[in-house]
């Protein structure tokens, strides 16, 4: 009895779009936004995150309407990452039906804007993601930092404070990626994913490297993550949602079924 | 001329109130995902078409002190307050908090005072039964025990996971208004139900077929407990 632990499959969408493939048996369409949304949810999936990552910030009118199209049809919560720089790209967002944005560059460029996102919004809404790589060499003290640009950009930042920081600024949860792990497929960083939930009092998402069902229940049970994140081994039909859950169910996770 | 006779006597209007605080896509969508034929709903911000409305649904978003303010400053406090004394009445997540006597949120807000009691927070340092830490906001799908039966939970199992996601809980004085707890390093209210008004923590709109289930059963609820 408790609250569950949460598997999000996470959609990368260029222009209202779906991109990097997503297959479904019985879907005609799974560039559809809207299908793929209805089909994670009737497997069960607990929360869907969309990652926009339209170029142009005129085009990103398409993905507010994808958003109210989603938000009218699928009744679990919703968050969308990328490009979200203002409070009124947020505003825009939340409007269209969404429950919470990703802040990601835009928060280590001006951290002050996560606080004042979080004051108009409330911290309820506000998902900070960090991008940390591991920067110790090995038999030195496990340290990581945060990069930008697709994990080409060091800035410098302690992975773990920044972590802290962002949640006394404000942040409701955060969406901690692994760019050492991230299209590995060989599982969570375990240690940063630990170090960081156990540092701040948030719900922490564990992404980047997921490659089976295991790795999810590593991400709970050693990395003590709240929630878990995956992309391509849902997408191109390796497992569903309901057996991921039933998996970590049997690991003694508790989850909603 | 409107022709009486030809008027549908089942219609009627559920009104979701809007004063200012965003977001409320989501509870319109789903009020109309399991509306009939015979129900319109209406997101609202004039106190006529609220006093106007057959059932009135009060969401919340944010702080409880922006939350009371703007019920204030929109003038929609009456409205409110006359709602809950005479038609189907539905608080959702902050909304349950605003209708509390007073919340420790923001330094301490007075707030409508339907059920006497607090909202309080689970604090930044908050542990479960065992000692290990508890995150707080409390996010995401937690089980719902039913404490009463009552025409809201209508073909709802006791049990179900709802989602949730808020910092402060609410405790009434009179346990007998609790109509439905949850556990997160402690039993605490998520559900409270007096006459014509309940009132709930967690998110229907964002709860999956059971959230739904309960949207619908308010459409239906003749307000009687």
């Amino acid at each position: 009895m408790g609250l569950a632990k949460r598997i999000i499959p996470c959609l990368d969408v260029d222009n209202g779009r779906v991109v990097k493939g997503v297959q479904f048996l019985d879907i005609r369409d799974a560039g559809d936004p809207v299908e793929v949304a209805k089909r994670y949810d009737e497997q069960g999936a607990d929360e869907i995150t969309f990652l926009d990552i339209t170029a142009s910030s005129d085009d990103r009118e398409t993905t507010v309407h994808m958003v109210e199209a989603i938000a009218s049809q699928v009744f679990i919560p919703l968050t969308v990452g990328g490009g979200i720089r203002t409070c009124e790209d947020i505003r825009r967002m939340l409007n269209a039906g969404a429950d919470k944005v990703g802040i990601n560059t835009a928060a280590v460029f001006n951290p002050e804007f996560v606080r004042e996102a979080a004051q108009r919004f409330g911290s309820q809404c506000i998902v900070v993601a960090i991008d940390a790589k591991k920067v110790s060499a090995e038999g030195e003290a496990d340290k990581w930092e945060i990069f930008t640009h697709g994990g080409r950009k060091p800035t410098g930042l302690d992975a773990v404070e920044w972590a802290k920081k962002m949640v006394d600024y404000g942040a409701g949860e955060i969406l901690l990626t692994s760019m050492d792990r991230d299209g590995t497929k060989n599982g969570f960083d375990l240690g940063v994913t630990r170090a960081i939930s156990e540092a701040v009092h948030v719900p922490v998402i564990a992404s980047g490297g997921v490659g089976n069902l295991d790795h999810l229940v590593d991400g709970v049970i050693e990395g003590k993550a709240d929630a878990v994140l995956a992309a391509s081994i849902f997408h191109f039909g390796e497992y569903s949602i309901a057996q991921a859950k039933q998996r970590m169910t049997d690991a003694g996770i508790e989850m909603r079924l | 001329m409107t022709d009486i006779t030809k008027r549908d006597v089942k219609h009627s209007t559920v009104a979701v109130i809007d004063y200012g605080m965003g977001n409320l896509h989501s509870v319109a969508k789903a009020l109309e995902h399991v509306a009939d034929e015979h129900t319109t709903v209406v997101v609202t911000s004039d106190p006529a078409v609220i006093d106007a409305a057959d059932r009135v649904l009060l969401p919340g978003v944010g702080a409880i002190r922006d939350c009371i303010g703007e019920m204030y400053n929109t003038g929609l406090v009456p409205s409110i307050r006359k709602a809950m004394k005479e038609k189907p009445f539905l608080a959702i997540c902050v909304g349950i908090q605003s209708l509390m006597s007073h919340s420790e949120e923001n330094g301490g807000v007075d707030c409508l005072n339907h059920f006497a009691g607090n909202a309080l927070f689970f604090g930044n340092n908050h542990k479960d039964y065992d000692g290990s830490k508890l995150k707080v906001p409390h996010m995401g799908w937690n089980q719902v025990k039913h404490t009463i039966k009552h025409p809201l939970w209508e073909g709802i199992p006791d049990n179900a996971r709802f989602y949730f996601v808020h910092s402060f809980y609410v405790v009434p004085e009179n346990k007998a208004e609790v109509a439905g707890t949850c556990d997160y390093g402690l039993e605490f209210c998520v559900a409270l139900a007096r006459d014509n008004v309940f009132a709930v923590q967690f998110h229907p709109e964002k709860s999956h077929k059971d959230g739904l289930q309960l949207y619908k059963n308010f459409i239906h609820w003749d307000g009687k407990p």
